[in-house]
């Protein structure tokens, strides 16, 4: 019989919840490794910047539980990779405190392995001064300086880590940032299978039910990874999987169909075929890994950019509306200057800026919604600059009208909020390593 | 005929924090290369819509998902002060109603 390898996806993203029947169900197929990916660069670069995760606490709690119990009970490894979304240490701590909390209140027993993927930006300097770190498209630009500004930096690792984990014995794994796949692929590389099926079977779990033909609602999903081909099917019987449906899940998310790019591997995709097995089930087939010649660890990193306060406004006037753009360079003419006499502060100091919801230049827009922003370098800058901006806003004046006018519909009291500090990504690089587990520390403990 | 009429599904989604990435997916094979046929969909179509240089457009066709799939580079990264669409998840809109000289 051919070797075999079954790997559950728990959900699409911890917290994101599934359904415990559909878990049973699962559970009943035997598989081999239950993952569940808990993070991405998708919600913004604020949860790596700021250490703190995007999914409730609550919700993260619930679905934890489910796997935790599911893996110790019935001997199966749980891999839980991205921790709190962002994969830094702080997001790490946050869930083990929730799976600390678990084990106590439910008094279980497992060996638990922790894998950080944190960079100090001391070694990030040392590998960048050994020509180590390399440019992806399209990249901000890196320098010593920038890096020494830097708020938190993480690797993205590879299957490595957790294959290093289970061989010592762990039986949960909670890992730092994590690329989706390597949650997937670890259990069918370790046992062997380091081919396309794995890795493409991978790709189509990450997202849970994101591959089934009509998602529902996100749930488990199943694949099955051989030495030539995989299938993949949900557990939720009221989902299906198709050809169709599995070869579009190829274009999510991925600049590419045919080509992607994982920690040590390329996975191609343009030659894969899809067939179904039955009305639920496809069988992939034809699907090639090529091995990179130098491993690669991609890099991720947040710099705080400042500080915002926000103000939204609705506007209804006909005569401002139909000269709206020249009445709002006008406006931010005018809040420049009065920010300069008020408080000081050159333009160059902040940034103002607007965002025009609905369209002024339409027959009849009725209302217009105008979101205004400021970035400065505290809170308290950010503040006094809005404070200014929004009141200056309230009363600019149309030479269509006399006497003392108020523009902007202001829907709350206060009318600036204040949304706290703003990162941006900063890095869009890799780092050539000689060894996938030389960026990542794994630490045991026995509950 | 208008894209929308002809597909399941007009998307964009981030690829990473600085690529912006639009599936096109089509009802049927025919009205896929019908669509793949008149050329309309092309690296220069989006260049001109969303002000990329074309030679930072990536045009992928794949018959498999009767898909026609663009990926371009963002202004602004994901999340930046001057970013407005956080998942880049309204960036299709300007090709849901482009007109496609197919009957």
């Amino acid at each position: 019989m051919q070797k075999e390898v079954c790997v559950l996806a728990a959900s699409g993203m911890l917290g994101s919840g599934f359904s415990e029947d559909t878990l049973h169900k699962a559970l009943s197929m035997k598989p081999d490794v239950i993952g569940c990916d808990a993070g991405s660069c998708d919600p913004g670069p604020y949860f790596l910047g700021a250490g703190v995760s995007r999914a409730s606490r609550a919700a993260v709690k619930r679905d934890l539980r489910l796997i935790v119990h599911a893996g110790v009970e019935n001997g199966i490894p749980v891999l839980v990779g991205s921790a709190g979304t962002a994969g830094g240490n702080p997001h790490l701590e946050w869930t083990l405190e929730i799976l600390d909390e678990i084990v106590k209140e439910d008094d279980l027993h497992f060996k638990l392995a922790t894998i950080e993927s944190e960079i100090s930006k001391e070694k990030l300097i040392e590998y960048f001064q050994a020509g180590k770190v390399k440019e992806l498209y399209p990249a901000p630009e890196l320098n010593e300086k920038k890096i020494k500004n830097f708020t938190r930096i993480v690797g993205v690792m590879g299957p490595e880590p957790y294959i290093k984990a289970l061989e010592e014995g762990a039986q949960v794994v909670i890992a730092g940032r994590s690329s989706d796949t390597s949650i997937y692929a670890a259990v069918p590389i370790m046992k062997g299978l380091n081919n396309g099926p794995a890795w493409h079977a991978a790709k189509l779990l990450e997202c849970g039910t994101g591959c089934v033909e009509l998602r529902a609602r996100g749930d488990c999903m199943m694949a099955w990874v051989r030495e030539d081909s995989f299938s993949v099917e949900p557990p939720n019987a009221e989902m299906r999987c198709t050809p169709v449906s599995c070869v579009s899940h190829a274009l999510y998310e991925n600049a590419s169909p045919f080509d992607m790019y994982e920690p040590g591997v390329v996975l191609h995709m343009q030659n894969s075929t899809y067939t179904a097995e039955n009305d639920r089930r496809v069988l992939i087939k034809g699907s090639i890994l090529e091995h990179s010649k130098q491993y690669t660890v991609k890099i991720e990193g947040a710099e705080l950019l400042g500080y915002r306060e926000i103000a939204i406004g609705g506007v209804r006037d006909p005569l401002i509306l139909r000269q709206f753009d020249t009445y709002m360079d006008g406006l931010i003419d005018a809040i420049h200057k009065k920010i300069k006499i008020s408080t000081g502060f050159d333009k160059d100091d902040y940034k103002i800026n607007y965002h025009v919801y609905g369209n002024p230049n339409q027959d009849d827009p009725k209302e217009i919604g105008v979101l205004f922003q400021v970035l400065a370098k505290t809170e308290k800058d950010a503040h006094s600059i809005m404070a200014n901006a929004w009141h200056l806003a309230l009363h600019h004046p149309i030479k269509e009208w006399s006497g003392l006018q108020s523009q902007f519909a202001f829907p709350f009291s206060p009318p600036a909020i204040s949304t706290g500090a703003v990162y941006g990504f900063c890095l869009n690089h890799i780092i050539e390593v000689d060894d996938p587990l030389e960026l990542f520390t794994i630490n045991y403990r026995q509950f | 005929m208008k894209l929308y009429e002809m597909t399941k599904l007009i998307r964009s989604k981030n690829a990473g924090p600085f690529i912006i990435t639009i599936d096109i997916l089509f009802e049927t094979e025919e009205l896929y290369r019908k669509v793949v046929g008149t050329g309309v969909l092309s690296k220069e179509l989006i260049s001109e819509l969303y002000r990329i240089p074309k030679d930072d457009v990536q045009m992928y066709l794949s018959p498999n998902a009767l898909a026609i799939k663009f990926s371009y580079p963002r202004h602004v990264p994901t999340g930046d002060f001057y970013d407005m669409d956080l998942y880049g998840c309204q960036h299709h809109a300007p090709l849901v109603n482009l007109e496609v000289p197919v009957s």
